[in-house]
């Protein structure tokens, strides 16, 4: 039981719990999120800024499912050379997801990683799920 | 791992989807730690990658980037068909017509033929949209909303949530398999055993499901092959025809033709090929417009058959050229499941020791194959203790137009466990406890003929079997839903 890696525990924090975050369906199969904020994050984060995040996530998959010129356009041409360009050019939904990483890891970094917690992005979830992994806060010491 | 700061937690220090941290100490449930080295005698260097450890009945090729169904159904007897008419076509038929006609003939054929190949194999090669399964702390969640919200009885509640979309009232069904309630339109495919976002139906001749992310190659495949073989049709006709008005009559004609044999075999496959191809386009162009699914036409979801008040389709834009263009020309979805990257090394992956004591998960005899996987088991052991087999009364819930197979369902550990005990050897002996039609037989074709979805409106004189050759008006299809439900 050697408890003397002190550092190494403050790196590796544990894992207190998980909140899920699903998707809202109420306008169709796009891919949204619901924005109500979940009573086990009260304690570590406001309201706002969670919304802010989930609020700025949408909008963002919003752009990348948008029906729009561009799109057809791509669709169109993609269709006339047989489908073949998607081996080789990076499509505008791929270019938004690198863009949603992006966001995702400097909100982790700013916001959450302070208050002790974890954002994940939700394509490694299958886009089903926005997981906040909330870690023990062994400073304050409140085991909760 | 760097440095960070006393209370900053480092977000890169830790791989995403592990809960517990890399060098597991001992203030959680983790025993059987002896030789933390012996994890890395398993080739330190070599990481897998996650198409290796894909829970669903798929097939993977060239490092994960091309995914086929288990059963690769007639995708062979297509190639075939479409390459042996053509080239007969390129071989007999062409050079008279050629000599007799023009050249842009052959040119037009060839460019046809390559884009039903190339769409041939897109849409068996493509993810269809599979949606990956739940993660045990996401089942386990899943699980206390539904206890929370569910019934006081002591029957389980009903595993369905209800949603509103564009004012229509939805049911989104809880899947056994993925531990996960589906999203809109989505469906669990029993032959790949996955979830497939807006299913449309699995296709034997393709090999595949058709889902969201190939149904536009779906699509244009069936397209340009009615196109072919209504062209090669009537190359066939007109290289015969001019064949009899030089000589005396057609009968003659196919005397001294070379290459008469061919040429017959090639009219009568396209005489057929034509009018179902042509059909099975007909019927899609027709889905596309109305933004529909096969599943859903079939099932009569928004037809107002089945719903007590008049149901609409909530995901039609009610403009047709907006349905079709969203359709064929919207932006591609990504692939969710993302074959090639890597699994997280510390994760279950890694064997601890050879032989763990299994904990008494119920119904998990599958498992004592492997040795991988067991920090899983604890952690969800402890985790989701809820995690064991589904209740008789939700199979009918996830059974489609491919009835559930109930050994999948039954059997089905936490992905985690599954995906370090290559599911695939698991699934494998699974599958061959099913009932046999997946056999290559007489029945597999009536098999095939009632997946396939025969197009109601028009009859498909391939399949002799057919369990709905009918009266070809719509009302058919839906006695073709129910048969093909049966079975």
């Amino acid at each position: 039981m050697a408890e003397t890696h002190s550092l190494q525990d403050l790196q590796q924090p544990a894992v207190f719990s998980k909140v899920f975050i699903q998707r809202d369906y109420g306008s169709g199969t796009i891919c949204r999120f619901q924005t109500k904020f979940p009573s086990d994050l009260e304690s570590r984060l406001d309201k706002q800024q969670f919304e802010e995040t989930i609020q700025t996530l949408n909008n963002l998959y919003a752009e990348a499912e948008k029906l729009g010129g561009k799109s057809y356009l791509e669709g169109c041409l993609a269709c006339l050379t047989a489908y073949t360009v998607f081996l080789c050019m990076e499509t505008h939904y791929e270019k938004v997801l690198k863009k949603i990483a992006r966001y995702i890891k400097d909100q982790n970094e700013k916001v959450y990683a302070p208050r002790g917690l974890l954002l994940t992005d939700p394509i490694e979830r299958g886009l089903r799920v926005v997981e906040i992994t909330i870690f023990e806060d062994r400073n304050i010491g409140s085991g909760r | 791992m760097k440095n960070c700061e006393y209370q900053q937690i480092d977000p890169q220090a830790l791989p995403t989807p592990t809960p517990t941290p890399p060098p597991p100490h001992h203030h959680h449930h983790h025993h059987h730690h002896h030789g933390h080295d012996g994890d890395k005698r398993e080739e330190p260097n070599r990481l897998r990658r996650k198409w290796e450890v894909f829970p669903g009945k798929n097939r993977f090729f060239c490092g994960g980037r091309i995914i086929v169904a288990r059963q690769s159904g007639v995708l062979p007897l297509t190639l075939g068909l479409i390459l042996v008419t053509s080239v007969l076509f390129f071989i007999f038929d062409c050079p008279f017509l050629v000599k007799h006609l023009t050249s842009c003939i052959p040119v037009i054929g060839g460019v046809l033929f390559i884009f039903v190949v190339i769409t041939l194999l897109q849409t068996s090669f493509t993810d269809p949209g599979i949606l990956p399964r739940a993660t045990p702390d996401e089942a386990a969640d899943i699980e206390k909303q539904i206890e929370n919200t569910g019934s006081t009885s002591y029957r389980p509640p009903p595993r369905t949530k209800e949603v509103l979309i564009n004012q229509q009232v939805v049911k989104l069904k809880y899947c056994f398999t993925c531990k996960m309630f589906r999203p809109p339109r989505t469906s669990h495919c029993s032959l790949c055993d996955n979830c497939v976002e807006r299913f449309d139906h699995h296709c034997p001749w393709v090999g595949n499901c058709v889902g969201k992310r190939n149904y536009r190659f779906f699509y244009t495949f069936i397209v340009s092959l009615s196109f072919l073989t209504a062209f090669i049709f009537g190359c066939v006709t007109t290289h015969l025809a001019l064949r009899a008005q030089g000589g005396k009559g057609l009968v003659f004609a196919l005397q001294e033709s070379p290459g008469r044999y061919p040429s017959l075999s090639n009219l009568v496959i396209c005489f057929f090929s034509v009018w179902s191809i042509l059909g099975l386009s007909g019927f899609h162009t027709y889905l596309v417009a109305s933004n529909l699914t096969t599943n859903e036409d079939i099932k009569g979801s928004w037809s107002g058959k089945s719903g007590a008040e008049c149901a609409t389709n909530p995901y039609s834009h009610r403009n047709i050229f907006i349905n079709c263009c969203s359709v064929l020309c919207g932006p591609m979805p990504p692939s969710l499941i993302d074959r090639r990257g890597f699994l997280p090394v510390d994760e279950y992956a890694q064997t601890s020791g050879t032989d763990i004591e299994l904990p008494t998960l119920a119904a998990k005899s599958e498992i004592n194959v492997c040795t991988q996987g067991t920090k899983g088991l604890l952690e969800s052991a402890t985790r989701s203790p809820l995690l064991s087999t589904p209740c008789p009364q939700g199979k009918p819930q996830s059974a489609h137009t491919c009835p559930d197979n109930s050994p999948t369902v039954n059997s089905d550990p936490s992905p985690e466990l599954s995906t370090s005990c290559g599911a695939r050897h698991t699934a494998r002996s699974l599958s061959d406890t099913s009932p046999p039609r997946h056999t290559k037989t007489r029945s597999k074709k009536s098999k095939r003929a009632a997946l396939h979805i025969p197009n109601p409106a028009f009859d498909d004189p391939a399949s002799p079997t057919s369990p709905d050759a009918g009266p070809s008006t719509k009302g058919s299809g839906q006695k073709g839903a129910t048969s093909a439900s049966m079975h």
